[in-house]
């Protein structure tokens, strides 16, 4: 017999009590996915939703940083239990490699990610979030396989630039059938409409735009100054309100 | 208890090979465990005697050990993994997650982050020995 890796075989189990699984993703990095994906978890948890928020941008990690995790480790029991932050069940590998540069190439971002699917403890939730890594490459395609109810929520800026690689990456998801909830633009400076025509003429939920908010800097560290930015209540505004 | 999500892998995955081989009782299980995860043996086996039902019932599990080869992608040299010089947390985190190694371990000869774990990474299953 073929050595066989039984790792993947357990996933569906580990991740049966969850309702929805949503991958914040855009083909580009930048553009705010780390934080548009922190604060739409805080504020679900807020809301009274069961959340997890789990990192897989495993060489960049950020959503520790904008959140001001500090102190907290996952216990070990029977896997791994991610620990409680601000009312979310919070996971990233930099509880594990800390503040070193960690260098993985493709088969080490799948194997990382692979384990942690395997070995993780959630539990039950209404919904658990997913700050992805930017781009189309291994963290999408191995949750795309292994993630049977993974879906995608696309964030753009108002760059020309960046929509032209979300557009790919759009087109990508539709090919390969799986679930896109829509898009947001974000760090929106202009009135200009072409964003949401696009993201339309693709025949994509245009789920709103969040404008560039200066103050958003200042907050980071702090869940409850997050909590009270514009930004935080635009993402209410074009998250929630909109029942995605 | 980590070694207990990893032996709930393996059943799940033996599982799914016994209804493809319309296997209706699984006699022997050979696992191989990678030195760089540092699977506690006691409790893997531990794991499996508490997993054990069904198919399972009368299953015996045996534990293959293999050393962790590192080779440096940059200057080509290959050496064994070993944790003398790491501290606990490191060996913990990378008891956890291997691929952290690569923030924590560096070359022996260039001190290149960029190498390959060519043997011994996490946990195989070898071998299933079953009854039609």
């Amino acid at each position: 017999m073929k050595l066989l890796d039984p790792r993947s075989s357990v996933i569906d189990k580990r991740l049966k009590r969850i309702r929805r699984v949503i991958a914040v993703s855009s083909g580009k990095g930048g553009v705010g996915k780390s934080m548009i994906a922190t604060v739409f978890a805080l504020i679900m948890a807020k809301s009274g939703l069961k959340v997890g928020l789990f990192d897989l941008d495993f060489t960049n990690p950020s959503t520790h940083l904008i959140m001001g995790a500090k102190n907290v480790l996952p216990k070990e029991e029977k896997g791994i239990i991610p620990p409680f932050f601000n009312d979310l069940k919070y996971l990233s590998l930099v509880f594990y490699s800390g503040d070193k540069a960690t260098p993985l190439r493709g088969v080490d971002v799948s194997n990382a990610l692979i384990e942690l699917l395997s070995v993780t403890q959630w539990g039950k939730l209404d919904v658990l979030v997913i700050d992805m890594p930017p781009g189309i490459g291994d963290v999408v395609l191995d949750l795309i396989r292994l993630v049977k109810k993974i879906e995608f929520l696309i964030v753009t800026t108002s760059s020309q630039i960046a929509f032209h690689t979300v557009k790919k990456q759009i087109k990508l998801l539709r090919e390969l059938k799986v679930k896109t909830i829509g898009l947001v633009e974000n760090m929106k400076m202009n009135k200009i409409k072409t964003i949401q025509e696009e993201t339309e003429k693709l025949d994509l939920r245009f789920l709103g735009d969040i404008p560039y908010d200066s103050t958003l800097e200042e907050s980071i560290g702090d869940c409850d100054k997050l909590l009270a930015t514009n930004f935080s209540k635009m993402i209410n505004h074009t998250l929630l309100i909109k029942e995605i | 208890m980590h070694e207990w999500a990893l032996a709930e892998a393996v059943i799940t995955a033996a599982s799914k090979i016994a209804v493809k081989e319309e296997l209706k009782e699984i006699k022997e299980i050979i696992v191989k465990i990678g030195e760089l995860q540092q699977v506690d043996e006691d409790i893997l086996i531990f794991a499996f005697n508490q997993l054990k039902k069904d198919l399972f019932r009368n299953t015996l599990f045996y534990i293959v050990k293999a050393k962790s080869k590192l080779e440096c992608r940059v200057c080509g040299f290959k050496w064994d993994f070993k944790t003398q010089n790491l501290d606990e947390n490191t060996v913990e985190s990378i008891h956890f997650v291997p691929e952290v190694a690569h923030a924590y371990i560096k070359c022996l000869r260039c001190g290149s982050p960029d190498f390959e774990i060519i043997e011994g990474r996490g946990i195989w299953l070898e071998e299933i020995r079953g009854v039609k």
